[in-house]
């Protein structure tokens, strides 16, 4: 680039050995500058992630002590609807009797819940299909063909497990990571 | 127009010269500001200042889109969106004084740029257009610099808006409800600070339109230099690709040096503390001022405190209004026939003993309180002020005699025109 | 034609402003201006001997005072003044851990509005909230402290200052002049407090801070002096949690910068090198 300059003087003076100094010290300024350049772009990239206060609110505290059996509560982790559920005995049987092998994804009830408290059913109320909360957490709500929770977007059926049985959904409602701080408290996230 | 012995952009390979056919951007920058564009050999570093200023208004739009993406305007969470974009916000904090320093330095920029062009005359024909754009863009960016100042809703937002608006309601007959008008109420409120985050967010673009219209009217009769003579030969000129583009950026960084240690060293000296305090529009705070780069005018603002046939308040608004205006006809006022202040003796001396000293009052008087000696003074500035540009311009520029000037650029540079190396100054182009 | 309107209205504005200039000077010379002690005796704010350990461009926290100040603010400030913009998540830059902010949290109650009931009611705070609004009745108009460093002038001086100076105004003396002898009419309102480092030389809010007030579990000595300086370091950071990182961030980008300034220097005198003559003097 240092070369064609059109420069009407540049007759004897460029074409000595400074030629090859000269091209190294403006390809070095170019590129660090151009690194430069890049650098400032990071903090404008990243001040788009989550901020330090969305992040900090990503644990969920909920108390389940008076949650009855076939009862389910909505509470909400990370903005999107969480389901807690306490499933009866007859919903749990229901959901054992399935062959897991049949399943588009096969997870049984037990993979889907804690050791202790297979009756907690915890999963995400966003349909995987397209994001769209699906009905049956709240009483008198369509629970679909298979018991369980029933997306109206596009018709996904979900069974006592939560998995998915029929609808254009790919997966099961998904678990979030969550512990039991006590019997009657857990805690998302 | 180009001068003819402009290169010609050749397209380098067959996508450059598919595009060329087609859309002939790289064309378009490349006698913009590449090889294909002459420029005086003589420049100096005031004329650093024009690039500087396009690169302020690319850092003003990079972090005011970024910060509008977390900013709310609502005056119960504007103060706080503010903080949350301070304290939350990934590099927040850097952003956000980038953007407030950066209104600073933009207008610390647009000053030089500007007496550089008021010391050699830039404004002189055939360079007219290019000015006016100027003052225009000035103009639009004294309106978004406010805006953006009440968009954090602190104390000296909400009480400079309401003085700034404050201003309208001395315009006769209709003022008051003007002012009304502007601010959708009787005080700044919601309405305000929505049309005020719209408009700021929208002028921005339109000073860019601006600016772009002020590069091509540049481009026509090309740069001026320090001598004010005007181009002759190709002996006068060099590309500006590679000479200037490696001068501004050398510039460039010199630039960046001073704006980053006041980033991240300084950030809030220019600015002001009760701007840390969240308006309140029961509670005015002790001084009212506005950022400093708006001193002179509000000195001007200020100067007039005696109703003489009209009232004091419309003379300081119509004076503050006028000492802008007063530009625009800066070509028509100025008739010298020499361009540049290092011939004209006369020019010069009320240029540097006069005006900048005056403007220098100006910025400090704008900044201190309204009380003795320190309204008398602005009296005094404000008084020059408008004598200098109405009166003594027009005077000196028909009764003084320029010293010689050199028949060209080259031979200012060199000493003497036969020493360009092509040597062909035969045929001066006509300007 | 243009230029003869324009110096007749260029007259016309110099001569209005000439004619404002010559009634205030005539009412400046012939007017007493009346004094004003509040203004003379103000004193500006004064740094603590030794400085604070965040001040200039290498500045760091010393968490150990940050922590003092925080205790200083709980059981000296809090009844009174908020610290709305800081969120108790936040308390781990001074050290805390996870479950140390989670009852420090606790420990405060946050109102929260029950969308059932339409009531606000008080529940104990997660760290994810901010300090909680504090209600107060008395005279005066006590502010948040979040900000307080960021608006005022020298603002972390300014709070050391403002603890420390609390005077008896009838033996104040500034520059060697006694108020009460220069001015014996002088008064602060009713029911202020003199504090020559306030606007205004009366204060609202009595001397908060006396010898010994906290016991600080670090075993420091808790004078006034001592107390007033760590609030204000304190208050400093509740200002701006990132000023350090901020600096060492600015240490980088400019050496990088001069890097950058430096190579930029060296590539503009190369290619100029070649057209450059000695620059005649224009």
């Amino acid at each position: 680039m240092a070369t064609t300059t059109g420069n009407p003087e540049t007759g004897e003076t460029t074409t000595k050995d400074g030629v090859r100094r000269r091209d190294f010290i403006e390809i070095a300024a170019v590129s660090v500058a151009g690194v430069g350049g890049l650098v400032m772009v990071y903090p404008l990239v990243s001040q788009m992630a989550p901020s330090a206060d969305v992040l900090a609110a990503s644990t969920t505290e909920l108390d389940i002590s008076t949650l009855e059996a076939g009862q389910a509560i909505v509470t909400e982790f990370r903005k999107q609807p969480v389901f807690v559920r306490r499933l009866t005995q007859a919903e749990i049987d229901e959901a054992n009797a399935v062959p897991t092998g049949s399943l588009r994804d096969a997870e049984s009830l037990e993979d889907r819940t804690q050791p202790g408290h297979e009756d907690v059913l915890v999963v995400m109320g966003v349909c995987t299909h397209l994001g769209c909360v699906p009905l049956g957490a709240v009483t008198g709500e369509n629970k679909g063909e298979y018991n369980g929770y029933f997306c109206p977007c596009h018709g996904s059926h979900y069974d006592t497990a939560a998995r998915i049985r029929k609808g254009p959904a790919p997966t099961n409602l998904l678990v979030p990571d969550y512990t039991f701080a006590s019997d009657t408290t857990i805690v998302i996230g | 127009m180009s001068f003819p012995w402009a290169k010609e952009y050749q397209p380098a390979n067959g996508f450059t010269k598919f595009l060329d056919e087609r859309l002939p951007v790289p064309r378009l920058v490349y006698n913009a500001v590449g090889a294909g564009y002459p420029v005086p050999r003589n420049l100096s570093y005031f004329w650093n200042f024009g690039v500087l200023a396009g690169f302020c208004l690319m850092l003003q739009l990079v972090t005011g889109i970024v910060l509008a993406m977390h900013y709310a305007a609502e005056t119960t969470v504007a103060f706080a969106s503010v903080e949350h974009i301070m304290r939350n916000v990934n590099w927040g904090w850097m952003l956000r004084y980038a953007h407030a320093n950066g209104a600073s330095f933009f207008f610390l920029v647009i000053y030089i740029h500007i007496f550089r062009g008021l010391f050699y005359a830039s404004y002189k024909p055939p360079r007219e257009m290019i000015w006016l754009i100027g003052v225009v863009i000035f103009l639009l960016m004294m309106a978004t610099a406010f805006m953006g100042y009440v968009l954090p809703w602190g104390q000296m937002s909400f009480w400079g808006a309401q003085v700034i608006t404050g201003l309208f309601s001395a315009i006769p007959l209709v003022g008051e409800s003007l002012q009304v008008w502007i601010l959708g109420g009787y005080a700044p409120d919601n309405a305000a600070l929505n049309r005020f985050f719209s408009l700021h967010y929208v002028l921005s673009f339109v000073i860019a339109g601006c600016v772009v219209l002020h590069i091509w009217a540049l481009h026509i009769p090309g740069s001026s230099n320090p001598t004010g003579v005007e181009v002759k030969s190709e002996s006068d000129t060099v590309p500006f690709h590679p000479y200037y583009t490696a001068k501004d950026g050398f510039g460039l960084g010199i630039f960046l040096l001073i704006y980053f240690a006041f980033v991240f060293f300084l950030p809030n000296v220019l600015g002001h503390p009760d701007n840390y305090i969240e308006a309140n529009p029961l509670s005015t705070p002790a001084l009212i001022v506005p950022e400093w780069y708006f001193y002179p005018f509000y000195a001007i603002l200020r100067a007039f405190t005696f109703d003489f046939i009209l009232p004091a308040k419309l003379w300081g608004v119509l004076a503050m209004f006028a000492s802008i205006l007063v530009w625009f006809f800066l070509p028509w006022l100025d008739k010298g026939p020499v361009r540049s202040g290092h011939y004209r003796p006369l020019f010069r001396k009320f240029f540097w003993f006069g005006l900048i000293p005056c403007m220098a009052m100006l910025f400090f008087l704008g900044g201190a309180p309204a009380a003795e000696p320190y309204v008398m003074l602005s009296q005094i500035a404000t008084a020059y002020y408008f004598l200098h540009f109405l009166v003594i311009l027009p005077i000196i520029s028909s009764i003084e005699r320029p010293d010689p000037l050199p028949y060209s650029i080259t031979e200012a540079v060199l000493g003497s025109d036969k020493k360009a190396v092509l040597g062909e100054n035969a045929e001066p182009v006509a300007t | 034609m243009i230029r003869l309107v324009g110096i007749l209205i260029g007259l016309g504005f110099t001569l209005v402003a000439l004619i404002s200039f010559g009634v205030g000077a005539y009412t400046a010379a012939t007017e007493e201006v009346a004094p004003n002690p509040s203004y003379e005796f103000h004193l500006e704010a004064e740094a603590p001997a030794g400085g604070f350990s965040f001040d200039g461009p290498f500045g760091r926290w010393d968490i150990a005072q940050l922590q003092r100040g925080y205790q200083v603010y709980k059981e000296a400030c809090a009844a009174c003044h908020s610290l709305e913009y800081v969120a108790f998540r936040n308390l781990a830059d001074l050290g805390y851990s996870d479950a140390q902010i989670k009852a420090e949290a606790e420990t405060y109650t946050v109102p929260r509005y029950d969308e059932e009931t339409a009531e606000v009611v008080r529940e104990p705070g997660l760290p994810t909230d901010q300090f909680p609004p504090v209600p107060y009745a008395g005279l005066g108009n006590p502010p948040d402290l979040s900000l307080m460093t960021k608006a005022r002038h020298d603002g972390t001086n300014y709070v050391y200052a403002l603890l420390t100076g609390y005077e008896d105004m009838s033996t104040f003396e500034k520059d060697g002049v006694v108020l009460s002898e220069a001015y014996p009419d002088f008064e602060i309102g009713n029911g202020l407090y003199f504090n020559p480092y306030f606007y205004g030389l009366g204060i609202a809010m009595p001397a908060p801070l006396r010898d010994g007030q906290v016991t600080y579990a670090d075993g420091t000595e808790a004078t006034v002096d001592q107390m007033s300086q760590d609030i204000a370091a304190f208050l400093t950071w509740t200002a701006e949690p990132t000023m350090v990182q901020r600096k060492q961030t600015g240490w980088w980008v400019l050496a990088f910068t001069l890097f950058a300034t430096i190579l930029a220097w060296f590539a503009k005198k190369q290619i100029w090198a070649d057209i450059k003559p000695k620059r005649k003097d224009d």
